[in-house]
């Protein structure tokens, strides 16, 4: 009898031991969780930032151009009109767990990329445009956001490259099955708005 | 047989490796001149310059110039380099990199989160453009660097103070600011020299410099020629800055 209980103690005494370790692995594997999806979310509004940044540069940029003699007009009209495109999206993180909306996000952010390097090469044929500080001053702008955009997109890469890996992965999958953590969008070069498309005249 | 197959893939994965690595170097100085174009006077002035800036500021400006990229992108070798190194304090994420790519005709200054404010894209731009440009034309690549660390000097002070000095030494309340006004009266006397017989006093102008560190404070009595070399702090960077191309 008394041993039979002693046998019973010891099972239910490992049983909640293990329980014990379990919950506390599990909590320690969401809380990890919890601070890569934090470090995704940082990183996307440091990308989202420069977008916008991007998309406050250009009615000066249009401005100026504008003032040009019979500069060619409907590139003005593209690139205002792919920004208004741009801006009207509203980009909240849930975006990066929606993988549609994710994509028409790149695809407007590409479209003004497309119209605005259109509007850059077409400059060329204006060497007096060309030759104007402040215009200058606001190509050096735009060329740096679009950098800025390039650096933030790759450091945003590499946490969600993080962040996917790490949910896939046993045994923090199971744990990620149970608290809903899904897999997070990357971003891709969108062919032919990533690089200054050639322009014939 | 088989082991000799392991042995030779793991030798090409390891030296491919290293040489991917080897790309992006690890400086040692403020100033460094892979090309051998800048005299050795012209580095140790650089150094000493940027070392000063660095002591008083807390700002670190690191000059780098290399022969070529091969075609890759100056925007993300710069900014690789930048990150690799640290440039900058953790803090502040102060950093600057003037890069000079000497055979492809190309520049880069890329600026790190802090300085962004102080340093804009259109400052850079306009840095490159106009002082450091037309002297890289004429082939003067000393004094187009020593035009450059000068302007973006100027840029600069201000933006931040340093909290925390390297040496102690320094007197507090003015030391910290007679130096980088000297760094900015140096690069005007340096821009007002350009021809090339004159170029050689205003080095030794630079040389003076150092003598007059019972003002500064700067350092008085610290070997190894008159810099510490460079240390990141652990600086970021997010591609603030400008290129161009001569």
């Amino acid at each position: 009898m008394k041993k039979g209980l002693l046998i019973g103690l010891s099972i239910g005494g490992a049983l909640l031991l293990g329980i014990i370790l379990l919950i506390m692995w599990g909590v320690r594997s969401y809380n990890n969780l919890i601070t890569m999806n934090e470090d995704v979310n940082k990183n996307w509004s440091l990308v989202e930032n420069q977008y916008q940044r991007r998309i406050d540069l250009i009615p000066n940029l249009v401005n100026t151009v504008k003032g040009y003699a019979n500069f060619e007009k409907q590139v003005l009209t593209d690139v205002t009109n792919a920004r208004a495109g741009a801006s009207s999206m509203k980009v909240t993180p849930e975006v990066l767990n929606d993988p549609q909306a994710f994509q028409k996000f790149q695809q407007m952010q590409g479209q003004l990329s497309g119209a605005l390097s259109r509007l850059l090469v077409t400059v060329e044929n204006y060497p007096e445009l060309k030759a104007n500080e402040n215009f200058l001053q606001l190509q050096a702008q735009l060329e740096g956001t679009e950098n800025r955009i390039a650096v933030e997109r790759r450091k945003f890469n590499e946490s969600v490259q993080t962040y996917n890996t790490t949910i896939k992965k046993f045994p923090t999958a199971i744990f990620a099955g149970i608290f809903n953590f899904k897999d997070k969008q990357y971003f891709e070069a969108v062919t032919g708005a990533e690089n200054a498309p050639k322009v014939e005249f | 047989m088989k082991r000799l197959l392991v042995i030779l893939f793991v030798t090409i994965a390891f030296s491919i490796s290293i040489k991917a690595q080897g790309e992006l170097p690890t400086l040692k100085y403020l100033a460094t001149d892979l090309t051998n174009t800048l005299s050795a006077d012209d580095i140790l002035s650089l150094n000493r310059i940027l070392s000063a800036f660095e002591d008083s500021t807390s700002n670190q400006l690191v000059f780098l110039m290399i022969p070529t990229l091969n075609d890759y992108p100056i925007e993300e070798y710069a900014n690789q380099v930048a990150q690799k190194n640290k440039i900058g304090t953790k803090k502040n994420d102060n950093g600057i990199l003037l890069l000079v790519v000497k055979n492809d005709h190309k520049i880069r200054i890329e600026v790190g989160y802090g300085l962004e404010g102080a340093l804009p894209d259109a400052t850079s731009n306009s840095i490159i453009r106009n002082e450091i440009l037309p002297l890289f034309k004429e082939n003067n690549y000393a004094e187009g660097v020593f035009a450059g660390v000068g302007a973006i000097v100027k840029a600069t002070v201000g933006e931040y103070k340093n909290d925390a000095p390297k040496s102690r030494r320094r007197g507090k309340s003015v030391g910290g600011w007679i130096i980088p006004i000297l760094i900015i009266l140096f690069s005007f006397l340096f821009r007002g020299r350009r021809s090339r017989g004159i170029y050689l006093g205003s080095g030794m102008g630079l040389g003076g410099f150092r003598g007059s560190s019972g003002f500064g404070g700067f350092g008085g009595g610290s070997s190894g020629g008159g810099f510490g070399g460079f240390s990141g702090g652990g600086g970021s960077f997010g591609g603030g800055g400008a290129s161009g191309s001569w």
